[in-house]
């Protein structure tokens, strides 16, 4: 309730600032958007070209995803932005019990 | 219930609660409809302990006998505890942050018809050819081999309230992070309300492992895959990881908000602040942390190794570290209060001494090499018991009494209250403490009778009696209930007097929306603050103005039966010559998706309450 209005209808707000604060937003989506676009490729071509075994192959693409879900959580789901602290820590938590679960599952279950 | 029902007839406010997203009344609800299973599961439990009463009893028969167990462990934990547990979080958190409603009304109430739909499902089974038996953790190499339905039953029916559960699970979290009053930071908030944080972020993680087993199960049942069979490549042992994943956590579940009503009764009946506040905040966080890391320590004697069960028992006892530090929070508040023994602090006084010995046993439980001697032994019936029963059971008994008041605006009876405490606590103990030595004397959980001269007898026997007692207790709570509604003297807004919280600052029951105006929060424990600078309520934090608020809506209970209807398709399809399944599961998925639509399609931007209305109104509104 009090906190409906986030950002709109506040004289204050800096308007050539938020301009400034806008555009080098979009850059680095666009810089981001270009890399995940080539971090994907590099993924096909690591499954895809002969010289790669699996044992190397399945690692490198994982830790690609990594950083490809870094990328969409930080740049384009603003992540990075003041603000998003508890969705963050929800986020890591389910992380955690997400790892634990596979952890022990690959460690006990499928050892 | 409250006045305003009463003047409106009966078909308006059945009416009046199918459609209401108002917390208060949704609290009522879980409250009505948990209240209603815990009868069920109570009359369950009867049975149980009349058929081992004595040897070689026939009261039921084994088959019957195994229905009956299962049933009892579910509906307790899914469809008493946790609903009762809900409808607390439901009635009080809002209150105690200062806020007109949860985040989601509209979810809270679907959340509720979830549940309830999934709970009546489950329950059907008893007169549609069998309750599942395969006990309340259902583990895989038993329940595929169950015939007839009633394992789909549970499967489908937990899958459906758990739906429910996880919804009020996220609300609550998203009520608390962004609706607190003005002033109320983090550390004000009142030990309930963290409690339920914690809680409801327990949800949040404890709820997708249980819904993924149990689509497993549902799939090897009704649709014919093999996740869990091992002779055609599956793995039985996956169930019991995915079940304890959650179910560990599940116990926390019950017993942090337990805590949370415990604090807020050791702090109001001693009149003192609760004593090392922080320390209490952190607890519940760390327990809420551990609790994900210790689930194994209930398959310690499936063959993990010696190394997983090492790495389990040491996080399990670590455990017992934050318990301690809240065991002694407790105690210390007490210390040098002027405490009163109303009926709601006799609960919390009992349940130091009845809760820290569910603890210890936990402790040795935790050990994994005495583990092999204890468990699926009535020993670990008794841990569990002392800490659910004298945790949590004690816990919704006292929150009864306390909050009653808040919730229907009259006091429960004293005298009668105390009547049950008293039988209860008795009847607990005589229950429960002597199946630890049946535990250590050899008997196995899970069984549905004993021969004579194995020295099990008499305690079997005194076990049984003490059953009685609890009976004989409920029936009284419930009298005093029935006496209460029907005499209905209304009390004020802080009826016990040394009210400390924000719930306590407003009229029993609130007005629908709450507080006129949001209230500005000082410190902790808000009324009490306030209180002794010698004001008679909240500051407000707000001029008077327009209170915006939700419509009522019918859709949350229709698209909840969609799914009700659709778990009768699934389940019967598998059926030789079915020809009916299919189109009665799309048929009910339809219902569901369609209400769906006609929610995100239809705009409903609530209404106002206007200004001067509420001006009017002034013997209702904040004692500002
Ligand atoms: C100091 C804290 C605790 C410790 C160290 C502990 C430890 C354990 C262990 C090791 C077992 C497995 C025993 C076996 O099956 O052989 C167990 C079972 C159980 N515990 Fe606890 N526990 C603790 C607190 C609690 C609490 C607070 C609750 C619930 C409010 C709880 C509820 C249960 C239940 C329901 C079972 C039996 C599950 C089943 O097999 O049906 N425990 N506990
Ligand atoms: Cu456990």
């Amino acid at each position: 309730m009090t906190n409906e209005q986030l950002n709109s209808g506040n004289p204050k707000v800096d308007i050539e600032y938020r301009r400034k604060k806008n555009a080098e937003e979009m850059r680095y989506q666009i810089i981001t958007f270009a890399l995940m676009i080539f971090l994907t490729l590099v993924a096909f071509v690591a499954v895809g070209y002969e010289g790669f075994s699996a044992s190397f192959a399945v690692p490198f693409i994982l830790v690609l995803a990594f950083v490809q879900v870094a990328f969409q959580l930080y740049y384009f789901m603003h992540m990075s932005h003041k603000g998003h602290e508890a969705p963050a820590l929800f986020l890591y938590s389910g992380v955690f019990v997400g790892f634990i679960t596979v952890l022990a599952f690959m460690t006990v279950i499928w050892w | 219930m409250s006045t305003l029902a009463q003047k409106k007839g009966f078909g308006a406010t059945i009416w009046d609660y199918l459609t209401t997203v108002d917390h208060k009344k949704i609290a009522i609800l879980y409250l009505i409809a948990g209240g209603f299973f815990f009868l069920v599961g109570g009359l369950e439990a009867m049975f149980i302990r009349v058929q081992l009463a004595v040897p070689n009893n026939d009261f039921v028969s084994a088959g019957l006998y195994n229905e009956i167990l299962t049933m009892h462990g579910t509906t307790m934990i899914f469809l008493a505890a946790m609903p009762l547990v809900f409808a607390f979080m439901n009635a009080i958190m809002p209150l105690q942050i200062g806020a007109r409603d949860v985040a989601f009304p509209f979810l809270n109430s679907l959340g509720f018809w979830l549940f309830f739909f999934g709970g009546v499902f489950l329950n059907l089974s008893w007169f549609l050819g069998g309750a599942p038996d395969a006990g309340w953790t259902s583990y895989a190499s038993l329940s595929l081999a169950s015939e007839g339905h009633g394992i789909d039953f549970y499967v489908l029916g937990l899958q459906i309230s758990g739906a429910g559960t996880l919804i009020g699970g996220i609300n609550f979290l998203v009520t608390i992070i962004n609706m607190r009053a003005p002033g109320m930071t983090y550390m004000r908030m009142p030990m309930f309300t963290w409690a339920t944080f914690v809680t409801s972020a327990l949800i949040l993680f404890a709820f997708p492992p249980l819904t993924i087993g149990l689509f497993l199960m549902l799939f090897d049942r009704m649709f014919g895959a093999n996740f869990f069979d091992p002779t055609m490549g599956g793995n039985t042992i996956i169930w019991e990881h995915f079940f304890w994943i959650f179910g560990h956590p599940e116990v926390y579940i019950l017993i942090l908000p337990a805590f949370g009503i415990f604090s807020e009764i050791f702090a109001i009946f001693s009149r003192k602040r609760l004593f090392g506040y922080s320390s209490m905040v952190f607890a519940t966080v760390l327990i809420g942390f551990l609790g994900f890391m210790v689930w194994a320590h209930h398959m310690f004697t499936t063959g993990m190794g010696p190394i997983a069960n090492a790495i389990f028992a040491v996080a399990t006892m670590a455990i017992a570290v934050p318990t301690g530090i809240k065991i002694f929070n407790w105690l210390f508040t007490m210390w040098g209060g002027s405490i009163q023994f109303t009926t709601p602090m006799m609960y919390a006084v009992a349940f130091i001494p009845s809760f820290t010995m569910g603890g210890v046993t936990g402790v040795m439980l935790a050990s994994a090499a005495q583990d092999y001697q204890y468990h699926d032994s009535y020993f670990v019936v008794a841990h569990f018991h002392y800490v659910i029963v004298g945790g949590v059971v004690f816990a919704l008994l006292a929150g009864t009494h306390l909050y009653w008041p808040k919730m229907f605006g009259t006091m429960l009876n004293e005298k009668m209250g105390k009547w049950t405490f008293w039988l209860f606590l008795i009847g607990f103990h005589l229950t429960f403490f002597i199946q630890h030595f049946l535990g250590l004397w050899g008997m196995p959980r899970r069984i549905f009778t004993f021969n004579e001269g194995q020295g099990l007898d008499a305690a079997n026997a005194v076990s049984t009696v003490g059953a009685f007692f609890m009976a004989v207790s409920t029936i009284i709570l419930l009298i005093n209930i029935i006496m209460t509604s029907i005499k209905n003297e209304k009390v004020g807004s802080d009826p016990w007097g040394d009210g400390r919280t924000l719930e306590w600052a407003i009229p029993s029951p609130p007005p629908f929306y709450n507080f006129k105006q949001l209230p500005l929060v000082r410190g902790l424990d808000a009324l009490w603050i306030e209180k002794m600078e010698g004001k008679k309520g909240m500051t407000p934090a707000e001029p008077l103005g327009d209170i915006h608020m939700p419509n009522n809506s019918i859709i949350p209970f229709v698209m909840s039966s969609g799914l009700f209807v659709a778990a009768f398709g699934a389940m019967y399809h598998a059926d030789e010559g079915n020809t009916w399944g299919i189109p009665v599961l799309i048929i009910g998925l339809l219902i569901t998706l369609g209400s769906m639509l006609v929610r995100s399609v239809k705009d409903d931007h609530g209404y106002h309450i206007h200004k001067e209305e509420l001006v009017d109104d002034d013997d209702k509104g904040v004692k500002a």
